[in-house]
């Protein structure tokens, strides 16, 4: 292509967009944060599945003691805490959204208290464990693998709780508004999936694994 | 109609200083700038990951060679893949995602352009901190240096009974940062694909290469995790003494293996999709004819990304697995040559009965047809277990991979270099020099790595730094060697093009190739904001509609 036709195949190209004829259809598409957590879930899923992976491979394995029959009790309580969060976690989005603050205020930070008394009951069943029936994360496979998988869980719960404890900080300021009602909701798909994990840890080590 | 051309000058400091320039590369948000630094970050790791390469080959010249120490060639060959995986083809795929999808999809930055910035950041501190391990581990641990466990870091190897110091830990490390940095700009670049594309950009008018590019970031978000996770419990039992991979408290190092392959299986689609998602849309633009089966090519992609994560295990043939197992891997492995095979017809479909331009661009992209079909017959070769069990960590694989990742990724990204240098620069990688790129480049590519698969043959075991004379491996070898300088001399050349023609290149105008997918409708470079006006398509093809208004796309899709 010679230079002066170049030179006129580009003004026709930047005077462009006005001759094609718009459809009349309306144009729609999702909202580019909704995608994006759902993205994180998937991958976070993947790094979830490889510890659980790794956990059920090595139920049984350990050479030595103590096995999870001998020390682990099922965590009712602290289930109950975790998964009674998403509850209260939906309600305050809902009295948000209804503009009822104060509702909304005391919702969220029912959900950061369920989400400290569950990690909470973590650390004192780990104490437990460490002190009492001496399981270390070096001490066999059973321990390596149940800090890991437990403890990967619990890193998820303590980042959403730095996510909640953020927003009620502001919301405490007056600073969150109407227009950050998507990022509330994005809060709240994150904290469902932890809860999800959970749901999924609880099977595999406390009732499969035990 | 030359004379009042209404072009949009690009907003341009000319009196500003180096040290400013530099403070706005730091500061950047915008995805052309970040798109660019992420290749021109890349292609810096490739020439010192490219060098350790050239040290391997001369140190493999001749027999008995002392030019290096056992132990630096074992570093050598563990940084040249890590780097050329991680550090090359993984930031290669970003930028390009990173600069031509926002222009592609008519949109006028990335969804998330202060995560795009994080992303860039943590890939380059993740590539420094690796090669800081040269002065780290030394200095600071007293102990061991650069990591030489090899890319794919097998247990025990990596077990701190058997790697002393923190080389190893440096490997773990750093490639967890820069996972974290491709991690979100995949994330980044599908929130955009999927969000922000202009107005009548329906998924199935989109360009192929932001289909290729959307598949290849599931990909990343599925595959990453399994090394990163992986990685994780080796810290685990390298720090606090855990038993994940340690096979005297129970542990099992073949689950390494299995994990490490789980990523790394589907990273080589992820690497190869892209290199694809070039020749989609530059054979069309040089064939001067639409893509041949679109739909089809947009299904064969999602084939190979779901086959991909059912292949891993053909990398562990030999460490004993039942047949059923071997079997299962064999066919799935068998499988993915199908989609592959759909679009190498594909694209000579759509060569067929053009008007070829033998272009630079177009000459890259016919080099790797022919290189692409030959790394997927040995590939194939390679899956037959029996073949494998007798060629398996002999030169023959290294031949095979690198015809992947040199013959096809690399031609493939060099082909994409050549075809939007023009637009993210202004002015054309001067022609003469390119030529004698790709001949040195394809020259050099054969006489190396079609030498290495007879030495393969004849028995020559991957990762020996060196090797008696007599067992018919002396010439192979020294040819191979020859070719490895012919490519560095190739790359040369094209550093010395990219930098020349900054400057001095023909002016290259907005549309210089005749295209017609929406980057090629703005100016060259591109302004900040990208399009003065917000595009609206109605067809595959938003420029071929402009240009020709008398018998658009639109009519027939």
């Amino acid at each position: 292509m010679s230079e002066t036709e170049a030179k006129e195949n580009d003004s026709m190209i930047n005077e462009a967009y006005l001759s094609i004829a718009p459809e009349t259809t309306e144009w729609k598409l999702p909202s580019a944060r909704k995608v994006a957590i759902i993205c994180l879930v998937l991958t976070e899923t993947g790094l979830f599945s490889i510890f659980v992976a790794g956990y059920v491979f090595y139920i049984g394995k350990s050479l030595t003691g103590p096995t999870p029959r001998q020390v682990l009790d099922l965590p009712v309580l602290a289930t109950i805490f975790l998964l009674s969060s998403s509850v209260t976690i939906v309600l305050a989005e809902r009295a948000f959204n209804r503009d009822r603050v104060g509702l909304f205020k005391f919702f969220w930070f029912a959900t950061i208290v369920l989400a400290g008394l569950f990690l909470t009951m973590t650390a004192v069943e780990w104490r437990k464990l460490i002190y009492h029936d001496g399981l270390t994360i070096s001490t066999n496979l059973f321990g390596t693998t149940f800090y890991s998988l437990v403890g990967l869980h619990a890193t998820h719960v303590v980042v959403g709780m730095c996510l909640l404890l953020l927003v009620f900080v502001f919301s405490l300021g007056g600073f969150v508004t109407i227009m950050h009602r998507e990022r509330l909701q994005m809060i709240s798909w994150y904290w469902h999936f932890v809860d999800a994990v959970w749901i999924v840890v609880f099977t595999v080590v406390y009732v499969i694994g035990r | 109609m030359a004379t009042q051309e209404i072009a949009l000058p690009a907003v341009r400091e000319p009196s500003a200083s180096l040290m400013e320039r530099l403070h706005g590369l730091v500061i950047t948000v915008d995805h052309k700038k970040l798109g660019l630094m992420y290749i021109g970050t890349a292609l810096g790791f490739l020439v010192v990951a490219g060098l350790m390469a050239v040290g391997i080959r001369l140190q493999l010249a001749v027999p008995v060679n002392k030019l290096l120490e056992p132990d630096v060639f074992n570093r050598f060959f563990t940084m040249h893949g890590t780097s050329m995986v991680f550090l090359v083809g993984m930031p290669i795929i970003a930028g390009l995602g990173n600069y031509l999808v926002p222009l592609m999809i008519g949109t006028r930055d990335m969804a998330f352009p202060r995560l795009n910035a994080f992303g860039y950041w943590m890939f380059l501190f993740g590539g420094l901190l690796l090669y800081f391990s040269y002065l780290g581990a030394p200095g600071l641990a007293g102990h061991g240096s650069a990591p030489d466990v090899g890319w794919f870091a097998y247990a025990p190897l990596t077990a701190r009974a058997f790697s002393r110091g923190t080389s190893t830990d440096y490997w773990i490390l750093s490639l967890l940062l820069t996972s974290v940095g491709s991690t979100v700009s995949a994330i980044n670049v599908i929130a955009t694909t999927i969000a922000l594309r202009c107005p009548g950009m329906k998924l199935m008018r989109m360009p192929l290469l932001v289909w290729l590019m959307l598949v290849t970031n599931f990909m990343i978000l599925l595959a990453l995790p399994g090394l990163s996770g992986a990685q994780i419990m080796l810290l685990i039992d390298r720090y606090p003494g855990g038993h994940f991979f340690d096979t005297q408290a129970g542990g099992s190092a073949v689950i390494w293996q299995h994990f490490f392959w789980i990523f790394g299986h589907p990273e080589v689609y992820i690497l190869m999709i892209p290199a694809f998602a070039c020749l989609s849309e530059i054979i069309p633009v040089f064939s001067r004819k639409p893509i041949f089966g679109y739909p089809i090519m947009v299904g064969a992609t999602a084939m190979i990304g779901l086959i991909s994560v059912s292949v891993w295990a053909h990398h562990m043939f030999s460490v004993g697995m039942t047949s059923v197992g071997n079997t299962f891997f064999a066919i799935s492995t068998f499988l993915v040559a199908i989609p592959t095979g759909i679009k190498i017809f594909n694209w000579l479909g759509t060569m067929y009965g053009g008007r070829i331009r033998f272009e630079l661009p177009m000459l890259f992209c016919i080099a790797f047809l022919f290189q692409f079909l030959i790394a997927g017959l040995t590939g194939v070769m390679l899956a037959v277990v029996p073949f494998n069990w007798q060629l398996t960590d002999s030169y023959f694989v290294v031949a095979h991979f690198h015809y992947t990742l040199v013959g096809a990724f690399l031609f493939g990204i060099f082909a994409g270099f050549y075809y939007w240098y023009p637009k993210a620069v202004g002015r054309f990688l001067d022609p003469r020099l390119g030529l004698w790129h790709f001949w040195l480049f394809v020259i050099g590519f054969h006489l190396t790595f079609d030498t290495l698969h007879f030495a393969g043959f004849l028995g020559m075991p991957r990762r020996i730094f060196t090797y008696d004379a007599g067992r018919g491996w002396d010439t192979l070898n020294f040819i191979a060697t020859v070719g490895a300088l012919c490519q560095a001399t190739a790359i040369l050349v094209l550093a010395i093009n990219i930098v020349r023609s900054a400057k001095k290149g023909r002016l290259a105008g907005n549309d210089p190739w005749d295209a017609w997918t929406l980057e090629w409708s703005t100016n060259s470079p591109p302004p900040d904001y990208n399009f003065a006006t917000m595009p609206t398509v109605r067809s595959r093809r938003p420029l071929w509609d402009l240009k020709h208004p008398e018998d658009p796309d639109w009519k027939y899709e």
